[in-house]
Order: C-alpha cells, then sequence, then structure tokens
C-alpha cells in the first residue's frame, strides 16, 4: 500500500532506523559524505526525513558501533577515517547475495541458460 | 526515569459495556505515542481517564507520580485536545487563544501567533461559525503552544485538508524536538503518522492488543505470495494471520521475525515477500470480529472460510 502525508523517503517496511543507516552508508560510499566530514545531526536527519527523532538517533548509533561513524563530543559525528573502503568491501560481499542470486534465479525460471546468461552480461553495454 | 504515566489494570464499565478491560501500560517521559484502534475500541475512555474528566470502575492511574483526580500539580501540566471540543458561544478565536494563554504555564504566544499564521485561522471570527476544520486548527495550535509535559491530541485534524495536516505533522516534529515532551496521538491516519510516532498503543475491544516500538513492529508482519506449497512451506516460521487464494496462488500475511534470512529463505522458494505497513498491521490485528489475537488461531480460520 502506497503512504502517504507525513511518510516521505522512507519506503519499505523494514525498521526506519536501519534504513537510515543505509542512507548514511551510501552517502559515504558514493562520497557524497566524505571520510572525516560531520553527518548531519540527529535533528536534522529527523526534520529531513519526517521521521521520531528517537528513531534517526537509533541509526546514526547503529553507525557508530560499527566503528563507521565516530562521535566528537560537543560538535557531532563524523565519518572515520577507512570507513568508505571498509563499506565497499561489505557491499561488494553482499552483492552477490543481493543482485546475482535473484538474477541467476529468475534465468532458470524463464529457461535462459549460465552461458546465455553471461552473454547477456558481456553485451549489456551495447543492447542497452 | 520514572514514569510520566503508569496504568495498572485499568477497567471501566458503562452499564453492562466494558469500555476498557484491565489494560496496563506506561508512558515514558518525552517521546511521541501513536494510540491506535478502530472507532469504539476504547480511546477516548483512556485518555479521558488518565485527564480525570471520568472515574474509573477500576485499577489504578498516576500521572506524574501522582493520582490525577482534582490534582492541580498534575493538570497543569496536561493538555487535552478533543475531536469535538465546545467553546461558549459569542467567543472569537483570539479569545480562545487568550484563555490558553492564562491557563498553560509554559503557553508560548509567539509560537502561537506563527501557527495561527501558518494554518491561517481567522483570529476575529466567532469560534461557533468556524468550519470543522479551522476549529481543529484552532485545537492544534492550543495543543502545541502550550507546550505542556503531556499532551493528548485525539483525533485532532478532522476536517483538515492535507496541507494543514502535514503543517501539523512539521510543527510537532520541530517543535518535539527542540521541547521535548510526552505526546498521546490517537489517530485513524495511521500511515500519516506511522514515521513520527515512536511507540504505538493499540487497542481493541477495551483491550490493549500491541505495546510496541513503531520500529520493532516494521518487518514483523510480511505478505507472502506465491504457489500455495511453497506459501505453506514458508508460513511454518510464523503466525499466519490472514490468507487468500487464486488458483495455485496464494497470499498469507504473516507474523514474524523476518530478517535477513528469512528473506532469502523466501526466496529461495520463489515466495514473493512484501513487509507490511503499520496501517496494514493494525487492520490485520483488528479485523477479526470475535476479538484479540489472543483467538487468532480461530480468526485465521474464519478468515480463510469467508475467502472459499
Amino acid at each position: 500500500m502506497e503512504r502517504s502525508g507525513a511518510a516521505g523517503v522512507m519506503d519499505d517496511g523494514r525498521p526506519i532506523f536501519l534504513q537510515i543507516a543505509e542512507l548514511l552508508e551510501s552517502s559515504i560510499l558514493d562520497g557524497t559524505l566524505a571520510e572525516e566530514s560531520q553527518v548531519p545531526s540527529t535533528n536534522e536527519l529527523a526534520a529531513f526525513h519526517r521521521i521520531n527523532p528517537a528513531t534517526a538517533a537509533k541509526g546514526v548509533n547503529k553507525l557508530v558501533d560499527d566503528g563507521t561513524l565516530y562521535k566528537k563530543r560537543g560538535i557531532g559525528m563524523f565519518v572515520s577515517s577507512g570507513a568508505r573502503a571498509k563499506l565497499r568491501a561489505r557491499r561488494r560481499d553482499e552483492f552477490a547475495r543481493q543482485y546475482v542470486q535473484p538474477l541467476v534465479a529468475e534465468a532458470r525460471k524463464l529457461g535462459i541458460d549460465p552461458a546465455e546468461l553471461k552473454h547477456m552480461i558481456d553485451n549489456w553495454e551495447e543492447t542497452r | 526515569m520514572s514514569p510520566v504515566v503508569t496504568v495498572t489494570d485499568l477497567t471501566k464499565r458503562y452499564g453492562d459495556v466494558t469500555a476498557l478491560d484491565r489494560v496496563s501500560f506506561t508512558l515514558a517521559e518525552n517521546r511521541i505515542y501513536g494510540l491506535l484502534g478502530r472507532n469504539g475500541a476504547g480511546k477516548t475512555t483512556l485518555m479521558q481517564l488518565l485527564t480525570a474528566q471520568i472515574f474509573a470502575t477500576s485499577g489504578e492511574i498516576t500521572v506524574f507520580g501522582e493520582h490525577p483526580y482534582e490534582n492541580e500539580r498534575v493538570l497543569s501540566r496536561i493538555s487535552f485536545i478533543k475531536e469535538s471540543q465546545t467553546y461558549p458561544s459569542n467567543l472569537r478565536v483570539k479569545h480562545a487563544l487568550r484563555a490558553a494563554a492564562l491557563v498553560y504555564p509554559n503557553w508560548d504566544e509567539e509560537y502561537a501567533q506563527q501557527l495561527v499564521e501558518d494554518l491561517r485561522l481567522p483570529l476575529q471570527r466567532n469560534v461557533r461559525k468556524l468550519s470543522r476544520g479551522m476549529l481543529s486548527a484552532l485545537g492544534i495550535v492550543i495543543g502545541l503552544a502550550a507546550r505542556t509535559p503531556l499532551t493528548f491530541f485525539d483525533e485532532p485534524y478532522l476536517g483538515l485538508d492535507a496541507v494543514a495536516r502535514q503543517i501539523f505533522y512539521d510543527r510537532l516534529l520541530a517543535d518535539f524536538t527542540e521541547q521535548p515532551r510526552t505526546i498521546v496521538l490517537s489517530t485513524h491516519l495511521i500511515d500519516e503518522v506511522s514515521d513520527l510516532i515512536e511507540h504505538v498503543l493499540l487497542i481493541d475491544q477495551g483491550r490493549l492488543l500491541l505495546d510496541s516500538e513503531t520500529d520493532a513492529l516494521r518487518g514483523q508482519v510480511v505478505t507472502a505470495s506465491g504457489p500455495v506449497a511453497a506459501v505453506d512451506e514458508f508460513v511454518r516460521n510464523g503466525t499466519e494471520l490472514h490468507r487468500v487464494r487464486l488458483g495455485g496462488t496464494a497470499r498469507a500475511t504473516v507474523r514474524g521475525d523476518f530478517g535477513a534470512a528469512e528473506h532469502e529463505r523466501a526466496r529461495a522458494l520463489g515466495v514473493d515477500l512484501v513487509a507490511s505497513s503499520l496501517q496494514d498491521i493494525v487492520v490485520r490485528l483488528t479485523t477479526s470480529s470475535n476479538g484479540p489475537a489472543a483467538d487468532a488461531g480461530s480468526a485465521v480460520a474464519a478468515d480463510k472460510e469467508a475467502v472459499r
């Protein structure tokens, strides 16, 4: 069911704090949030995404706990150095499960054999 | 931190109608609660009890650690914005606001004026001549500007258009961030508030059906669809709440713990998983005609029966 009104950016049914954490991770990965730069405050995140501040804080704290962010007392949260490389490694690990597995499963359902699938991938840029 | 509200075994009967049935919960400081449930579930009764407007049949209520009845110390820290607030005749909007300013010690006049402007409330107009939406807007201005440590909003936006509701949500969130307090929001527009409320209290037929963090509920209920055998296999790890069938395809609503592993299992089985919104969850949990989830088994059977 489509959500409306106050509901804004947060889409799927997973816990919002996880989605907040992933959004920050993605910003770090694509360089929008550079290492050693300050991340938006909990209140800014809450206002921007129209979510409860406590939920935003939980998302930020998740990243503090795993070392992606660190706290400068009295100033705010910052991106740890080395965070980008670590996130990249983790996302690469997840890539096979998140993208390749469903791709192969769907291909099998359609009777596309592995060789044909590989051919499709190799030639994807040209056929697009 | 001691709770702002503690309710123990609270029961309210009107003759042989039990409006609230042995309800117990606590409200913590500085949180936004969503009080959800169908019409007649007991939400308003509960808020009337907490604000000392009616007496309980049995059970205990403490608010700020004290009994609220005839207790000025407690009541001056509470505001209750009712769905159908009545005002004295010949009262203008500006008078209603002036009265509120006298009653609430934390009243913020500047903020009230800002809200009046945002919501385009006509100050000179007689309150009795306000439209339904404008009357709701007046309640919202008072409820927010009162800045009471405990604020109840009972369906605060009847007749309000989408723009005004969004203004309300945004102002509520911004103000809550700056001046944290405990807010109880009773509403039917669940999807609109699902990201704002930190905690859900769901009442059905006078009983407390859910008392949970909102975020914890997300992902706990999913809709699984696919071939019947695959869906059957998938739902074994959860509690089935509802099912519809179309030929060899089934769609089941399931409650359980659906983390990454379960999503993978669904994928392997060829089952499509869609997480339910808070509104869907509430609808699912309160649809059964013969009451709370205690009887989930027979409710599911009845649902299945109805589909055939």
